[in-house]
């Protein structure tokens, strides 16, 4: 069994101390992070009011299987990072290092499919600038802002993502070499924190770039 | 018999453990980062006056005869970023915070160190971006960045003065976030809530609103670099967007941002109008409780910049009456320090005089603020001299004198010398009576008409906006007196011992300047805060 | 210790109603469509931070971090949106 480094700061009393202040800094983060994607939100909110027939009939353009099958892969990933978590508290290495490096994988294939999504815009025309041309769209002129707004908040989604993937290759390296048991697998858990916030972003963006108005029904 | 006297080694303090620069740029030390702060935005400080100095310069006269419009549009705006976001939002929290917190709570550091260095970094590279943009040609936006002219029109370097924003913004987020966790899980035995210094309950609020509100400028800077380099049309209407989406965004941070500016600052003054009559603040609850209402209430009233944007008048009516509510607090603070005071011993030290100006010219930048509340005299009064009056009273008259202030109070500690009190004292009245010369001018200007941003105006102007440029050279001199005694002092002045102002608060319970690790042993704290101890009544006769 | 099958519960949940909230899309409820889509999303990320991020079994404190922002969030969505939906009600021209 290799030993389990705790590495315990000098400016904190106990171990208990460092955990805890160590959760409690990452929530902070997430209440960051939550504000942060608010701004997008908001854009796509004012915009979705103003502009409703232009943001369905540009959802319309979006691949709604596609749109389901990535939200299925990314609650995969978050499962496998639950489990993760779960193993690196009960001690069991091999465990831990397979389902960190399922999470990458399932994350990567979000990323696949999302790169193939993005590269399908590119081709018929979706992405703002001097050759945009949404086909039989409903109030063409302002479909730009529904394509801006995918592309930003999809993006940001997918960069924070990517950082993720940094995040885990280091985790699963140090997982490899033993560094998390029952005593200390802070990092594990508090990745784990971050990785399924990035999905709950994603839980939102489905419905609401993807879904608007799929009826057919002529308003 | 004589013996000869003992050689008693230096005793290692956070200053003199270790001297190289590679110690000092790669240190972990809450006091050396707050001293490492404090180094930049001093320096930043003089990139804004200068700023101030051109405009000031440029209105002495009726004509545009200083510089072109498209330089004095650079000028203030420049002034305004730089002032605003390099040295008003970091100052007090990253210089004084950082220092302070982790002594007044008993603990030998802030939560993560680490993090704590990593934002001094950030802040650095945010002000190399924004300098990058000063060197290279400016940008004429003003600092609020309004679309469409940012986003379309502007010849300026907006992306890069977004961009530099944006990285500073995260400086603040990082210094936040530390300080709410450091507060929560770092006190030592005995310290409870309700015995925290006021001025720690100041700086959590102060967090609350970094952690809360810096992102959302943060994405709001990224959809302005977005638009300016992509042409989206988020905020142009040319395109279907909508410019007052972008002024929402704006000032959903950048109120509740003015509320990270003074609140320390109210924080440093209630420390200081204790110690000097020495009482325990009137209302301690009141007053911790008020700070936290501000942080809150101050996220509720930031359409009251967008009164005449074209804002629904509807929710217009909200926010105006939010801000007359979010006053409340601030008010509840004047009456408390000055309850303080009352029977009160009080002594007129240098610290005691800045808190003196901080509460007289914080209580008149905040009910002129009341004026502009009113939709009706906002119509008349926005974008006018008057507006700028009112924030240069709170963000000056306030914040940078209770900054002042709290600086000639804790540098003592700090640095372990006393500075020359006379020079101390003399030029805090400089400042005081440069200020009002400087700014009180300009509420009667705004009030007649005379518009902000313009660096033409009518001659019957004149004769105020002399007065106001005379001012502010007066104000500089009061600026530059302290820099000189106390880089002065550092080397020549007075050993200050442990608690010079015989304040009974913990950081004053360990040498001046600390040890590395802050105490000796980890205090244990069994009484209240503020607790004086009674003087000695003297009999006569 | 959070029990494996919660897990795998709340992970069939969400794929369950990752389908469903498709489906609905595709069936005309008139201005309804989008509240049940967000009430759906909404739950699916409920179970996420009460179960995966472990917060149903977590400290006051962080119960309390997690309030504050969805509430920091609706505040700045929803005054916002008040000066969108209260715009027209002046009867101002050009609008």
């Amino acid at each position: 069994m290799a030993s389990h480094s705790l590495a315990l700061q000098h400016h904190f009393e106990d171990a208990e101390q460092q955990k805890d202040a160590s959760t409690i800094g990452m929530w902070v983060f997430l209440l960051t992070e939550i504000m942060f994607f608010g701004g997008l939100f908001l854009a796509y909110f004012v915009y979705r009011q103003e502009y409703p027939a232009a943001f369905a009939s540009a959802s319309n353009k979006t691949n709604l299987l596609i749109g389901a099958f990535n939200t299925t892969v990314l609650i995969c990933s978050s499962l496998t990072m639950a489990l993760a978590v779960r193993c690196a508290a009960l001690g069991k290495k091999n465990l831990l290092v397979l389902f960190l490096i399922l999470t990458l994988l399932l994350g990567g294939a979000f990323l696949g499919v999302k790169a193939y999504e993005y590269h399908d815009k590119y081709v018929h025309h979706e992405i703002p600038g001097a050759h945009f041309d949404c086909e039989g769209c409903i109030d063409a002129g302002h479909t730009p802002l529904f394509f801006a707004l995918y592309f930003g908040m999809t993006g940001l989604h997918a960069s924070h993502m990517l950082i993720g993937f940094v995040l885990l290759v280091i985790l699963i390296v140090r997982a490899q070499k033993g560094a998390f048991g029952p005593e200390y697998h802070t990092p594990v858990e508090l990745f784990g924190l971050y990785w399924h916030f990035v999905d709950i972003v994603w839980i939102f963006l489905f419905p609401l770039l993807y879904l608007i108005d799929r009826s057919g029904v002529p308003k | 018999m004589i013996t000869a006297p003992p050689i008693v080694e230096k005793p290692k303090n956070y200053l003199n453990v270790q001297s190289t620069l590679k110690s000092w740029l790669l240190t972990y030390d809450h006091k050396r980062i707050g001293i490492l702060y404090l180094i930049a935005v001093t320096f930043f400080f003089a990139v804004g006056g200068f700023f101030a100095a051109m405009i000031r310069l440029e209105l002495a006269t009726p004509a545009g005869d200083l510089v072109e419009s498209n330089v004095y549009n650079k000028l203030f705006t420049m002034h305004g970023i730089v002032m605003v976001f390099l040295f008003l939002i970091p100052s007090i929290p990253a210089v004084l915070g950082n220092f302070l917190l982790p002594l007044m709570i008993g603990a030998k550091d802030v939560a993560f160190p680490r993090l704590n260095l990593l934002s001094w970094y950030v802040y650095m590279t945010g002000g190399l971006f924004i300098t990058y943009v000063l060197l290279t040609g400016g940008v004429d936006t003003g600092w609020t960045f309004y679309t469409p002219f940012s986003t379309s029109y502007s010849n300026g370097y907006v992306i890069a003065a977004g961009l530099g924003i944006f990285i500073a913004g995260f400086s603040s987020i990082l210094t936040g976030l530390n300080f709410i966790v450091t507060i929560h899980r770092m006190r030592a035995p005995g310290l409870t809530w309700f015995r925290l210094p006021l001025f720690v309950w100041a700086h959590y609020a102060t967090s609350m609103i970094q952690v809360l509100g810096t992102p959302v400028i943060a994405v709001t800077l990224f959809l302005l670099v977005l638009e300016r380099g992509f042409h989206i049309g988020f905020f142009d209407p040319a395109y279907g967007g909508d410019p007052v989406l972008f002024q929402h965004l704006f000032w959903f941070y950048s109120h509740p941002a003015v509320y990270i500016m003074i609140l320390p600052s109210m924080g440093v003054v209630t420390e200081i109008v204790s110690t000097f009559s020495s009482k325990k603040p009137y209302g301690y609850t009141f007053i911790a409780f008020s700070s936290i209402a501000i942080a809150v209430f101050g996220f509720l009233v930031w359409g009251h910049h967008l009164f005449v944007a074209s804002q629904s008048v509807y929710a217009g009516m909200v926010f105006s009456i939010l801000s007359y509510i979010v006053a409340i607090p601030s008010a509840i603070k004047v009456f408390n320090w000055t309850a303080t005071m009352y029977k009160g011993s009080v002594r007129v030290t240098t610290p005691m005089l800045y808190a003196f100006g901080f509460i007289g010219l914080f209580t008149v930048g905040g009910l002129t603020g009341l004026f502009l509340s009113s939709m009706g005299m906002d119509v008349h009064l926005t974008d006018t001299y008057f507006v700028v009056a009112h924030f240069h009273y709170v963000m000056v008259g306030g914040a940078i004198m209770g900054f002042l202030g709290g600086i000639h109070y804790w540098w003592p500690k700090m640095t372990g010398k006393m500075y020359p009190d006379g020079w101390s004292k003399i030029s805090a009245i400089i400042v005081f009576l440069g200020f009002n010369l400087t700014f009180f001018p300009q509420f009667l200007l705004g009030y007649m008409g005379m518009p902000r941003r313009y660096h033409v105006y009518p001659a019957e102007f004149q004769v105020l906006n002399v007065l106001s440029s005379a001012g502010a050279s007066i104000l500089a001199l009061g600026y530059l007196i302290p820099f000189i005694y106390l880089f002065w002092s550092l080397k020549y002045g007075e050993d200050a011992g442990p608690n010079p102002w015989g304040s009974p608060g913990l950081e004053w319970q360990t040498s001046s300047p600390p040890p590395p690790d802050n105490f000796e042993v980890t205090p244990v704290v069994t009484e209240e805060a503020y607790t004086y101890k009674k003087q000695e009544v003297v009999q006569v006769g | 210790m959070v029990p494996k099958r919660v897990y795998f519960l709340v992970f069939f949940t969400l794929i369950v109603m990752t389908w469903v909230t498709a489906y609905i899309s595709t069936v005309d409820l008139g201005k309804w469509n989008i509240f049940v889509a967000l009430a759906i999303a909404i739950f699916k990320a409920s179970i996420v931070v009460l179960f995966f991020m472990h917060v149903r079994y977590s400290s006051r404190m962080t119960k309390m971090i997690v309030c504050c922002g969805i509430f920091w969030l609706l505040l700045l969505l929803f005054i916002t949106m008040t000066d969108i939906w209260t715009r027209s009600w002046m009867g101002v021209p050009g609008r």
